[in-house]
């Protein structure tokens, strides 16, 4: 997957999660949650449909690495750069 | 046994095994949620008379709040089971009313009718009231280390006149205590909010339109659901659920049982059985009522009206049959619905007594119960205008169907007032939802299946 691709899957997650969100405007550099309403228990969902979608595990300890989209890509792309997108499982 | 087949069986589809149902199948457990009847929402299902459609409980969807609102239970619920806001076709209350001898009161959806309405009514607590309400938005009801509190105790704190404190406390007690007289100040918190500060809604469709919704949900995740599956027992091997055996002899393997039975009913299937006297004692007794015209034709436009005949109603198990202190009438036709409904329809409530109803011989029960029945309606007529000259068909019923219909010991339909807010059972595997778990009601039991399923089935083998 490239950078873009996990930038629109992490979307395409928040989206199944919290579908009245406005996603358009995301800045990457600002965390999620001063951006759009997410609560801890949305949080646990990303990190579950990422292990759902795309077999990644994220250990709790770096749960703060996934704060804003950059550090999601920082933090996903080694993990998935040899995985084909797939988006909307 | 064999090999587990399913990493979860769910035992019941009413709302909380639906709910737990879902989240566990939707990140690919396998999972099985088996039902004994034919159609799902245990206390709260429908069935059809006389060329209608009827909920078999709903009054009303407490919780709500208008679409895009985040944080809340509603919206926390659509969100973990993934179900659009507008799929559930709210219908908001146009308003709702507590009546007392001396005294009534509106609230809506909107607090600010409940603080006009107080301030009216009772002008020296209006400022006690406001200092409530903050205390109630700033409050954690969710911390479950706190010791227990008691909400009568902790409201003479905001100086209330003693009529108000009964006039807010009746329809918490009504739509959320299990305790006799009184309830947990966290219970108080959550139902203060779920019904003053956030309101009443009802499916256009009814309890059908949410559970249609539900059990989509879980097929569409992968949930395997067998209705007309009676469970005999939980099979308990080595102080751990095993599986279960159904009616039928077949045995089914399994890693978790999550049951929405109750803790008494529980507890008896796994063959440890609970005390006696940790059985609820909230029943009712309910009639239906079609009138020719809707309610609002007729100068009432109150979804629900909460009446006390006394100044202070006694929340405990009636000695007789029925209580008539205090009840419930639910206008059915009272929502905001996109087609103006042709015909009204009255729920009328009073708490009964399980055990009186249950002693009596076959062939008094029937005329027992119309007497009550009537009584119910000639008390209605002095709150809500009178259904009988309109009375186009009428349903009714006791604690006996409720226990009949939904197994739940004693009919109870608030569960145990000892809560299971871990939904430990005491046997390793085996985990309570629903009523017996912590929150009751529709919302309070689909949280409980999804909280349930979060902590014992998904958060925990997360990493
Ligand atoms: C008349 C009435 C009116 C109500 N009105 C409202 C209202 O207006 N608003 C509101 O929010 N709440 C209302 N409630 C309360 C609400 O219905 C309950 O709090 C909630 O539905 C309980 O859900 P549950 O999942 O805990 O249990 P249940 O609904 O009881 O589900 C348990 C399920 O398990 C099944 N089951 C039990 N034993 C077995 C077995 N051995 N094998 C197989 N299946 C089994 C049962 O058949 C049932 O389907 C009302 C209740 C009643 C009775």
């Amino acid at each position: 997957m490239t950078r873009e691709e996990i930038v629109d899957a992490i979307k395409d997650i928040i989206r199944t999660i919290a579908p009245d969100e406005e996603l358009s405007g995301l800045k990457s550099d600002v965390r999620l949650r001063e951006q759009i309403a997410l609560d801890s228990m949305d949080f646990l969902d990303i990190v579950m449909e990422l292990r759902k979608r795309y077999g990644v595990q994220v250990p709790e300890e770096d749960y703060k690495e996934l704060a804003t989209l950059d550090g999601c890509v920082a933090y996903l792309h080694p993990r998935l750069k040899d995985r084909p997108a797939k988006v909307g499982v | 046994m064999s090999a587990p087949r399913y990493d979860a069986i769910v035992l019941g589809a009413g709302m909380s095994g639906l709910s737990a149902a879902i989240r566990l199948a939707q990140f690919d457990r396998r999972v099985l949620l088996v039902e004994r009847h034919s159609l799902p929402g245990g206390l709260n299902s429908w069935y059809k008379r006389a060329g209608r459609r009827f909920d078999t409980g709903l009054h009303a969807l407490t919780n709500y709040v208008p679409r895009g609102t985040s944080g809340t239970p509603l919206a926390k619920i659509l969100r973990q089971l993934r179900i659009p806001y507008e799929a559930l076709q709210l219908a908001p209350q146009r308003r709702s009313e507590v009546v007392f001898p001396a005294e009534r009161l509106s609230f809506s959806n909107d607090i600010g009718l409940l603080e006009s309405e107080v301030a009216r009514a009772f002008p020296a607590s209006r400022e006690g009231f406001a200092r409530l309400i903050e205390c109630v938005r700033s409050a954690n009801p969710f911390d479950a280390q706190a010791p227990f509190a008691s909400a009568r105790a902790r409201l003479l704190e905001f100086t209330l006149d003693p009529e108000l404190v009964e006039m807010l406390l009746l329809p918490l007690l009504w739509y959320g205590s299990a305790l006799a007289e009184d309830l947990a100040w966290d219970d108080f918190v959550i139902l203060f909010r779920s019904l003053y500060l956030e309101g009443f809604a009802r499916p256009e469709g009814g309890v059908k339109t949410l559970l249609d919704l539900l059990v989509a949900r879980a097929k569409e995740s992968g949930a395997q659901l067998r209705m007309n599956c009676p469970v005999r027992r939980i099979v308990v091997e080595g102080g751990a659920a095993r599986g279960i055996e159904l009616e039928s002899g077949e045995t089914l393997a399994c890693d978790q049982v999550y049951s929405s039975a109750g803790w008494v009913e529980t507890r008896a299937l796994a063959g440890a059985p609970a005390p006696q006297e940790d059985r609820g004692w909230v029943t009712i007794f309910e009639t239906l009522c079609v009138t020719r015209t809707p309610h609002r034709a007729r100068g009432h436009d109150a979804a629900i009206t909460f009446f006390s005949q006394v100044e202070r109603p006694r929340w405990r198990e009636p000695a007789e049959l029925v209580g008539f202190e205090s009840g419930v009438l639910c206008c059915s036709d009272n929502y905001q619905t996109r087609e103006e409904p042709a015909e009204g329809l009255l729920r009328a409530t009073l708490l009964a007594n399980h055990d009186r109803w249950s002693e009596l011989p076959e062939q008094e029960y029937a005329a027992h119960k119309r007497a009550a029945a009537a009584s119910l309606e000639e008390l209605s007529a002095r709150f809500v205008p009178d259904p009988r000259p309109q009375t186009l068909f009428r349903d009714g019923f006791t604690p006996r169907t409720i226990r009949r219909y939904t197994a739940h010991a004693g009919g109870a339909v608030y569960g145990s007032p000892l809560r299971h807010r871990d939904g430990l059972s005491g046997i390793a595997n085996l985990f309570l939802v629903g009523n017996d778990q912590g929150l009751v009601g529709v919302i309070g039991t689909l949280l409980s299946g999804i909280t349930m399923a979060n902590l014992h089935g998904l958060y925990a083998q997360h990493t």
